[in-house]
């Protein structure tokens, strides 16, 4: 236990790694930057994670390869594994930290991901967390059986019925019936376990479901919609909540947001936690960690990246631009076929390109200036301890309940943190110094799944 | 002096053994066997032997001696993990075994397959395996939902409407396998090149859409995983009926056959042979172990007797059945051998008991006659079986 009185109004801080292995704001460029798929990058950073008593570990997820112009996309770090097959010979390496997966709702089916997530939570003695993501992307459905379906407010229910089916597979099978009694010949004592049903409008199966329940019964749900839909749909199902609002002002108003809801659907505002994705950058002094943030943007945002994330947004070619010029007018481009695969804030891209560009005309950006300033989250800066008290100081304000972190190289971008600026949230008596509980849901303070 | 011909020993592990009354005998808790150390201390057992690999079973559905899952027996063994996971669980309590995990093609996505045993090859650094499964069961369709597979019993299908089924099934699954094989090579081994100057993390010209189209689904790739470190981990296929000879042949590594006695093993591998000249096999061959059910030890007998007894039938099973001591299973592992088996799957009655008489009764009695490995001395598990790392179809000429 820390000795460091904690002082009233202190709120424990969530944390956790992200493992985006697949994003522009990983500096693959950096020496430390590693081998992408090899079982030891992974193992350093989950490692690294748990001695950090960090509470997870998440996994992103991806069901193709990006394009852009009609091409693969090849200036980001890219290449992954298949997350829950990883996150099980990771949960052999760790003892208690929380395995979460990234998974689509859109392109599986309940039995079989219910196994595969009730086997990590077996395997892991109750650990397991599943990011629940919607795949709004037609052009993954070229790899898949179903194709591309879907439009935006059915994938919510086929997501929100697909949860419901999961759980009922997870509830179907009581451990307690597991009895094991061989001399009376009884393996279970109910010969309908696991028996279960499901007919709606996404899903008609029925039939017995394979495993009893786990540690845990349902995994830690996490979700990262920002849409109405999207909040409204973690309110009614998820622990996590993802989020995109690293900046503490708009991290307040999301936070309302959201614990309103909870409040409004009788849920224990508390027993839904708010974790924004972000980035952090540890300098000597404050001024000299901005001075790397500057140096680091620059090596996250090359100018080839500065360019094509623009026509991304621009909807054309720009590569007759130069990315340290100005921003070129936005037009309509709503006619020319949109690459995909990369919109950040989820609107269209025209109404994106419009906001960018008057930021750039109002500010005075580059192209590569811009990008940085829309893209980029160097949310927390300083030294340790000028971190430790922003991390601290946006939990109390409630901007946050914690933060998922990305190192700006893998699989080392979390080594500084958890070395300087953990012992500073602990000795605040903001962070645990041990993990205290049995489960991934026990650490994180909620409570059990409740009864079936 | 002849130079000894390479034996191959796999163990199917499965619940608390293969007969359906072994667990109520073993001293194991029934939870244990929900949870890693019961499945890691087993792999640590068959990696001590010097085992090839352990392969795992799976279904999308609970086990059932109904093919509709409608039973209501409390006394038989039921749960069962996914069997890409438990194998991804025990990649970092072993070093050399291989897994060899079943992944079914009937109700699956083969993307998610492909990229899942791929990962399975990467996490392990090249010991993952794959047996193709396909599915007829009507409960496990009904699980999934996506198509109906139509019950057997009790009302009865027409023979030509199984027969047809049935060949479709199994064209899908030689698909599923082609498709899974093209996405493992759908990035080059060195797509990746982090070149400074140009920005470019990949080149994307080592980077291959595999444009499959079959009759039940398309996949256009590329993978979202770079190429396994086995280039394409082994394929496996339980072979019992001639569609699974022919799938085999066309695309898988190893056959898993069931004899009833070295003649027919001898006969087995024949009619194999002779369904890889069919349809135009390229070397190498396919390599054919023979599935094995055994009941090892002094005490095998008596022990298998008084299962039979709890269990209230004698042990059916599509494999033959072996009872004897370990010398007398040496003795007859290498009888088939002799007949063309490259080596066994074997299906230990319980772990407890018999898997142990495996490891520390059989493999020193092969070893002690110098037909079975002392170490392990290749690094994936396509170099144990012989098998060279495959060239990249997409790889420039």
């Amino acid at each position: 236990m820390s000795t460091v009185q904690k002082k009233p109004g202190d709120r424990q801080v969530i944390l956790a790694a992200g493992f985006p292995h697949g994003s522009p704001w990983i500096i693959w460029s950096d020496p430390a930057s590693g081998p992408q798929v090899d079982i030891a990058s992974f193992q350093h950073a989950v490692r690294t994670a748990e001695d950090g008593k960090l509470d997870f570990f998440m996994l992103a997820e991806a069901l193709r390869q990006r394009e852009h112009k009609g091409k693969l996309f090849d200036l980001d770090i890219t290449g992954r594994t298949h997350g829950l097959t990883l996150l099980n010979a990771l949960a052999a390496v760790t003892e208690h930290i929380g395995l979460v997966a990234t998974v689509s709702s859109t392109y599986n089916e309940p039995y079989e991901l219910a196994k595969q997530l009730s086997t990590l939570d077996h395997l892991s003695d109750g650990r397991a967390g599943w990011n629940i993501v919607t795949t709004s992307d037609p052009a993954s459905g070229v790899n898949f059986r179903r194709g591309g379906f879907l439009p935006h407010a059915e994938r919510y229910r086929r997501a929100g019925e697909f949860l419901a089916t999961a759980r009922k597979l997870w509830d179907s099978w009581p451990i307690e019936t597991v009895v094991g009694d061989g001399p009376a010949g009884r393996f279970v004592d109910d010969p309908e376990v696991g028996g279960y049903r499901q007919v709606g409008a996404q899903f008609d199966i029925a039939g017995r479901f394979c495993l009893p329940a786990s540690p845990q019964r349902h995994p830690v749900l996490v979700q990262a919609g920002d849409s109405a839909d999207g909040r409204q749909f973690a309110v009614d199902n998820v622990d996590i909540i993802f989020s995109m609002h690293a900046e503490p002002n708009a991290g307040r108003a999301f936070y309302a947001d959201v614990k309103a809801r909870a409040r409004a659907a009788g849920r224990d505002p508390d027993s839904i936690k708010i974790m924004p994705g972000t980035q952090f950058v540890i300098g000597d002094s404050r001024p000299d960690a901005e001075e790397r943030s500057r140096e680091l943007a620059y090596r996250q945002i090359t100018p080839q990246n500065a360019i094509a994330r623009l026509e991304q947004v621009w909807g054309r070619d720009l590569s007759d631009h130069d990315a340290d010029g100005p921003v070129p007018p936005v037009r309509d481009n709503r006619d020319v076929p949109h690459s995909g695969g990369y919109a950040p804030g989820g609107r269209p891209p025209s109404a994106q390109a419009l906001a960018w560009y008057e930021r750039a005309q109002a500010e005075k950006l580059t192209i590569r200036e811009l990008i940085i300033a829309v893209t980029l989250r160097h949310t927390f800066l300083g030294t340790p301890g000028q971190i430790a008290d922003q991390i601290t100081d946006a939990v109390r304000t409630e901007a946050a309940d914690g933060y998922v972190l990305a190192g700006l190289t893998q699989p080392t971008g979390l080594d500084e943190f958890v070395k300087s600026v953990v012992p500073e949230l602990q000795d605040r008596g903001v962070f645990r110094t041990e993990y205290t509980g049995a489960t991934f849901r026990e650490n994180l303070g909620l409570p059990p799944v409740a009864g079936r | 002096m002849a130079i000894p011909v390479p034996l191959h020993l796999a163990i199917a592990l499965d619940g608390a053994g293969w007969h359906p009354a072994a667990w109520r005998t073993a001293a194991v808790p029934a939870h244990a066997y929900f949870g890693l150390r019961y499945w890691a201390d087993l792999a640590a057992e068959a990696e001590a032997a010097r085992i090839d690999y352990v392969s795992f079973e799976d279904e999308l559905a609970v086990q059932s001696p109904l093919p509709t899952g409608r039973d209501d027996r409390v006394d038989l063994f039921r749960g069962r993990f996914d069997a890409v996971q438990l194998a991804a669980g025990l990649t970092a309590r072993t070093r050399h075994l291989g897994f060899v995990p079943v992944a079914t093609t009937t109700h699956t996505e083969p993307f998610h397959a492909s990229t899942a045993i791929a990962t399975l090859d990467h996490v392990s650094t090249g010991r993952a395996g794959w047996q193709v499964r396909v599915s007829r069961n009507p409960s496990e369709a009904r699980n999934v939902g996506r198509r109906t597979i139509p019950e057997i019993e009790p009302s009865g299908v027409a023979s030509a409407t199984k027969t047809r089924l049935r060949a479709e099934l199994y064209r899908e699954a030689e698909d599923f396998v082609e498709v899974s094989r093209r996405l493992w090579d759908s990035w080059e081994d060195d797509a990746v090149i982090r070149d400074l100057p140009t920005g470019r993390y990949l080149d994307r010209d080592r980077l291959h859409h595999v444009d499959f189209t079959g009759a039940t689904f398309s996949v256009k790739g590329p993978s979202v995983v770079p190429r396994p470190p086995q280039g394409q981990p082994p394929v496996a296929v339980l072979a019992h009926e001639h569609n699974a000879f022919v799938l085999a042949a066309r695309c898988a590594d190893i056959a898993y056959v069931t004899p009833t006695d070295e003649h027919d093993a001898a006969r087995l591998v024949e009619a194999i042979r002779a369904v890889e000249a069919e349809v135009g096999r390229r070397e190498p061959g396919l390599k054919i172990l023979a599935d094995l059910v055994v009941f090892v030890g002094a005490d095998a007998a008596d022990r298998k007797a008084r299962w039979d007894e709890l269990a209230g039938a004698p042990m059916t099973s599509d494999a033959a059945v072996f009872v004897g001591s370990p010398v007398e299973l040496a003795e007859t592992v290498l009888r088939w051998q002799a007949g063309g088996i490259d080596g066994f799957r074997l299906r230990p009655g319980s772990h407890a008991d018999d898997l142990i008489a495996v490891t520390r009764g059989l493999v020193p009695e092969l070893q002690a006659r110098g037909a079975f490995r002392t170490d392990y001395r290749s690094a994936t598990l396509r170099a144990r079986f012989g098998l060279t790392r495959p060239e990249n179809r997409y790889a420039a000429a």
